[in-house]
């Protein structure tokens, strides 16, 4: 008897009853269904991270000066000298200043834009082009000059797409805007990349409440010695400071690294909850071929003395279980598939983040790998009760 | 030649609670290649447990039961397996075919398990319906046929496999009289043919029709020998058991 043979058997006794088949196996599906949505969910919120970040650059660092007390500090000067020192790992850098104070244009204000105090890098580095004017400039930052370059959404929004030469006020001063750079994301949005503007750093720096520069901005040259690049740095102000609290130093691939651990972190948990309901199924699917080794005990029997060896009457009950299992599984899958998609939609709509859920490969083939591996695991019990039944006795039942 | 059954001294023994219930007491005897014996007995005559042994369903507590000279007792549960499928034919009482396969897969079971291929398998399994007259009923599932033909179905299984043995345990005992006589001619036939046929039954007038008869009480054969002799079918009661020792 071959093996092809028990399969036809497993599918026909399947197919016999299908409604108790279908009830058998719908833990399974459901488990399937569950492991493939949540593990395409994180990946889409990985793929949807690694994007944002990729727009804030990979090859970034970011330094914040908390300082120590007021006596000792670093200033700009210093902090370009560790860049030119370094200059086989570090490329560029500029201060970040955030300046408080909503924008106003005309009579509007623009709460949602982003200001920022840049140097005159700062476009290169983030990859920014200018479309109309010119970007910020090193005699800008040297004498402090109030003007400023601003998003693409705030030209399109308040100037009709010709800002160059208007005015702008951030806070109580008025800032001429001198370029605009072109469009980064593709929605343009209020709040996104292109609702900001930048001013020079020095001028950001004599607005602000402190008066210091705390923040810097700088890239790497390449993006896989990031961590290198970082402890350069921190070296070299543990040097100025003495002290580890004085100053924090992040690299963006380290965040992102540490955004995607999490996530990654966060998808196990719940594939592992998800799994559970696949064991439950697997129970299921025990209790269901216990009845049926009960209820065919008569079937067994004759099938006995008609001369099964055990190991058939064995084979025919595991492969059964397995076969629901696996069914089970290839319909999780399916209904693994629609949902990712109606998941995908109305993550969309409802959040307006462009998440996939996007169902991978691996984790389609463990599920399914999974569920039939359950099914001879759970089918293995009642197809020894069902081989080890004495023929005698199972003739006679009824 | 030696017999096609033997039994040597076989004893099956059970045990319900405190009582011991001795099913077979040292039975002998033995059944050449194409005889037509019935075994015949009351209700715990012992002729069921007589059954199963000679069928391969069960082993003797002591004695030894040789099938075409093979010690049947020495086997463990998978070679009783093989030797049931390849020397012996089954035919029950309740028919025990399969409900949810048609009568020819139901008659491709033995061969199935006998390792023959799909093909082969279908042909042969045709022919045996052919035989039985059951032609015409291929597809049809067992409830869909009347006893009487639901029985040729399942000679027709027992056939199939070209057994050694073919065993009948009460085939007429679900029919009724006419369909029962059908069902006797139909192994009177195959005896005939050259089979070796082993009816186990409680009805003398069914054990008659056999050639030879064995007859079973507590366990004892109580009578062995041709089946049209008075006193065969005569119970060994009223004939008195020193009559016949």
């Amino acid at each position: 008897m071959k093996l092809w043979e028990s399969f036809q058997l497993a599918l026909s006794n399947i197919w016999a009853s299908k409604m108790r088949s279908f009830l058998t196996m719908l833990g399974i599906v459901i488990g399937v269904c569950a492991v493939i949505v949540i593990v395409g969910l994180g990946n889409g919120m990985q793929t949807y991270m690694e994007d944002s970040f990729a727009e804030m650059g990979t090859n970034t660092l970011t330094v914040n000066i908390i300082g120590r007390g007021s006596s000792r500090s670093v200033s700009e000067e210093q902090m370009y000298e560790i860049v030119a020192e370094n200059g086989d790992y570090l490329e560029y850098i500029s201060p970040t200043v955030s300046m408080s104070g909503s924008v106003k244009i005309g009579s509007s204000y623009a709460s949602a834009t982003s200001v920022s105090g840049v140097s005159e890098d700062y476009f290169a580095m983030k990859d920014y082009g200018v479309a109309q004017g010119r970007g910020l400039q090193y005699v800008d930052i040297a004498d402090r000059k109030k003007v400023c370059v601003i998003g693409q959404y705030l030209n399109q929004a308040y100037f009709g797409g010709n800002a160059v030469g208007e005015k702008l006020k951030i806070g109580e001063n008025q800032f001429t805007i001198v370029g605009v750079l072109s469009q980064k994301t593709d929605t343009m949005e209020e709040g996104s990349t292109d609702d900001c503007v930048f001013v020079p750093y020095s001028t950001a720096a004599r607005f602000s409440f402190t008066g210091t520069i705390n923040s810097y901005t700088l890239t790497v040259v390449d993006e896989t010695q990031a961590e290198t690049c970082v402890s350069i740095i921190e070296d070299a102000l543990y040097d100025v400071f003495e002290d580890e609290d004085a100053y924090m130093v992040s690299s963006m691939s380290e965040m992102l690294d540490t955004m995607n651990s999490m996530i990654n972190m966060v998808v196990y948990i719940l594939s592992a909850i998800a799994a559970i309901s696949l064991v439950v199924g697997g129970i299921g699917i025990m209790n269901i071929m216990l009845v049926s080794v009960t209820e065919r005990t008569k079937e067994i029997g004759i099938r006995k003395a008609l001369g099964a060896k055990e190991r058939y009457i064995m084979t025919q009950f595991v492969i059964e279980a397995a076969v629901t299992s696996a069914l089970g599984g290839v319909m999780g899958i399916g209904l693994g598939y629609v949902l990712s998609s109606v998941a995908t939609t109305v993550i969309t709509v409802m959040l307006e983040a462009a998440i996939t859920v996007t169902p991978t490969v691996g984790a389609v083939a463990l599920a399914f790998g999974i569920s039939a591996g359950i099914g001879i695991l759970f089918g293995y019990l009642p197809a020894k009760k069902a081989a080890l039944l004495n023929p005698i006795d199972a003739l006679r039942y009824d | 030649m030696s017999a096609l059954i033997e039994f040597q001294d076989v004893c099956k023994t059970y045990y319900m609670g405190d009582s011991v219930v001795r099913a077979a007491d040292h039975i002998s005897m033995q059944i050449q290649q194409g005889e037509f014996v019935a075994i015949v007995g009351q209700s715990g005559s012992g002729k069921s447990t007589c059954m199963n042994i000679i069928g391969c369903l069960d082993v003797p507590t002591s004695g030894t039961y040789l099938l075409g000279g093979q010690d049947v007792g020495a086997m463990d549960r998978d070679q009783l397996a093989e030797v049931r499928n390849r020397m012996l034919g089954f035919i029950f009482q309740q028919y025990n075919l399969l409900p949810k396969l048609s009568i020819l897969e139901n008659v491709e079971v033995p061969l199935m398990y006998a390792g023959v291929s799909k093909k082969e398998r279908r042909e042969r399994a045709k022919l045996a319906l052919e035989l039985v007259g059951l032609a015409d009923k291929l597809e049809h599932k067992p409830n869909e046929l009347s006893g009487g033909q639901q029985q040729r179905a399942s000679i027709a299984r027992a056939l199939v496999g070209e057994p050694a043995v073919i065993l009948a345990d009460e085939p007429t005992g679900a029919l009724d009289s006419h369909t029962g006589r059908e069902v006797i001619r139909m192994l009177q036939k195959l005896h005939a043919a050259g089979n070796t046929v082993v009816l186990i039954t409680h009805d003398n007038s069914i054990a008659v029709q056999a050639e030879r008869i064995i007859r079973l009480e507590d366990g004892r054969v109580v009578y062995d020998g041709d089946a049209h002799a008075p006193e065969a079918v005569v119970t060994a009661g009223l004939f008195g058991k020193e009559g016949l020792a």
